[in-house]
């Protein structure tokens, strides 16, 4: 009971803190004079902003957007928590500005399900326990839908060497290389 | 990250002419510059969006191939005629770095990187001679097991993080600059510096001009050639030492060689000794021997990282072994 109804109340909480945190950030946004004009297309949807061009494209999903599946783990390029795909490839959010996306279609682990059901990969991670922690596993997984689009997956060195730009700290990788393999099997 | 203007441009000449201000820089990537700008060693006042740039082709020319700079690692390391004619920079790319990594930086870029330590991208270590001239090296006493042990100075012993620019250097690239002042052509060889006393100074490239294309000639060298990496890891991972070779055979006889070392360098080391030991012998492991040991008499080692000397001779043996195939 008392977890369904801490539930309840953050489903009417989350949404209005959301809002002010939006309006919030419009009003620093419309205060910052360094401010540039920047169209993302995210998920299929084009979102209007201002944003310092200092904004990495990882800060600008997560902390403008609200679009929280890319991770920052290192933030310099090591770990590939943050890896989106852009134009269908995949690359690394938090080396690339923001404002170098205009015009460019942006998929993030939100956008990959579609009609309510997980993309073979995502689900072969479940099935086949390709997490633990899941910090790692949003950008793990836009990897492995671009690695088996890339036709990388043909033996588990293969896969090693194609995932090896994302680095999982609990270990999973028996796990990961199972499930790209059977999510590639399954798309071929 | 220190604030800066942000620009795109769409032609070389306008692109130029913005990089030319006081305080710009371009990016194409942003896999090197980016992380510099956050750990504030790069803090440009323009920055300069070239991506729109019309550079990405690679077309074979006579002679040779031209390679666009604005060109991905990925795109480049797969395309049919880097593959069948230049193998070596093929493997050099796939080796580098991470997919990911790959599919965001330009070949012009990846030539640009900066030369780097761990002292050199730490703003708490204060000696650091690229970051701040004068200032001291901070290596040169310190954890230096990566660091270079040809080409260095008293002012600096980091290593040219590149593999592609190892290739390049090897199989006689040559770079085309646009600035102000009109084009040029580069050796890339001639391109990358050493240190000396000026470590902050990297390569011939003038305030406000753009490399535009790489050119690779053709020929026997190119066509059978190779890139051997030796890592901590076996993926994701700078080099420890590697070998950029191409070889000329006639029979087992070995007409002419081209060599390059990574991993080893302050610069991407066209090995200039181990090609004149190779021409004219014979393509046997002792041969080989003997030309790693003419090449890396002039190595200096220090604390940390002598067994680079003896792993760069292996390596470059096991790259000419693997290489001459059947005939050794």
């Amino acid at each position: 009971m008392i977890g369904s109804a801490a539930a309840t109340a953050g489903l009417l909480v989350a949404p209005l803190l959301g809002e002010e945190a939006r309006k919030n950030a419009a009003a620093t946004q419309q205060a910052d004079p360094n401010a540039i004009p920047v169209a993302l297309d995210v998920n299929g949807k084009v979102h209007q902003l201002e944003l310092d061009p200092r904004t990495t494209l990882l800060d600008a999903l997560r902390e403008h957007l609200d679009i929280t599946g890319p991770k920052k783990g290192c933030d310099q390029g090591a770990c590939g928590a943050c890896t989106v795909l852009i134009d269908g490839r995949r690359v690394l959010s938090c080396l690339n500005l923001a404002a170098m996306n205009s015009g460019k279609k942006i998929v993030t682990v939100e956008g990959l399900a579609g009609d309510g059901r997980l993309q073979a990969i995502q689900a072969a991670f479940i099935r086949n326990d390709g997490f633990q922690c899941g910090y790692c596993t949003s950008g793990q997984i836009c990897s492995a839908v671009a690695l088996i689009r890339e036709g990388r997956a043909h033996s588990d060195a293969e896969i090693r060497e194609w995932m090896s730009g994302n680095v999982c700290r609990c270990g999973c990788y028996l796990g990961i290389v199972e499930a790209v393999k059977e999510a590639s099997n399954a798309t071929v | 990250m220190q604030p800066f203007d942000f620009v795109r441009e769409h032609e070389v000449s306008t692109a130029v002419k913005a990089g030319s201000r006081d305080g710009a820089k371009f990016i194409a990537g942003g896999t090197n510059l980016v992380d510099l700008m956050k750990c504030d060693v790069e803090h440009p006042t323009h920055v300069v969006d070239i991506n729109a740039v019309p550079l990405s082709k690679v077309e074979q020319v006579p002679g040779g191939v031209r390679i666009g700079a604005l060109v991905r690692m990925s795109d480049l390391a797969v395309h049919p005629l880097i593959v069948k004619n230049f193998p070596a920079i093929s493997q050099s790319l796939l080796v580098s770095a991470s997919p990911q990594i790959r599919n965001m930086a330009s070949i012009g870029g990846n030539l640009m990187q900066r030369t780097r330590c761990p002292y050199f991208r730490e703003l708490t270590w204060t000696p650091c001679n690229k970051r701040n001239p004068g200032s001291g090296c901070s290596a040169i006493e310190g954890e230096n097991r990566l660091h270079a042990i040809l080409g260095t100075s008293d002012a600096c012993i980091a290593t040219h993080p590149s593999d592609l620019a190892v290739a390049v250097a090897a199989l006689d690239g040559v770079l085309t600059l646009r600035g102000p002042k009109g084009e040029r052509q580069v050796n890339a060889t001639d391109f990358h510096l050493l240190p000396g006393n000026t470590p902050h100074i990297e390569h011939d490239l003038k305030h406000g001009e753009m490399i535009t294309s790489l050119f690779i000639p053709d020929g026997p060298h190119a066509k059978r050639s190779s890139y051997l990496k030796i890592r901590d890891r076996a993926s994701f991972e700078f080099a420890l030492t590697a070998a950029a070779v191409g070889l000329d055979l006639d029979g087992s006889l070995i007409r002419s060689a081209r060599v390059a070392f990574g991993g080893v360098g302050t610069k991407p080391w066209r090995a200039k000794f181990a090609e004149a030991a190779l021409g004219g012998q014979r393509a046997t492991p002792d041969v080989f021997r003997a030309a790693a040991e003419a090449e890396m008499k002039s190595a200096v080692a220090h604390r940390q990282n002598a067994y680079k000397i003896e792993l760069m001779k292996r390596t470059l043996v096991r790259a000419l072994s693997d290489l001459a195939g059947g005939v050794a």
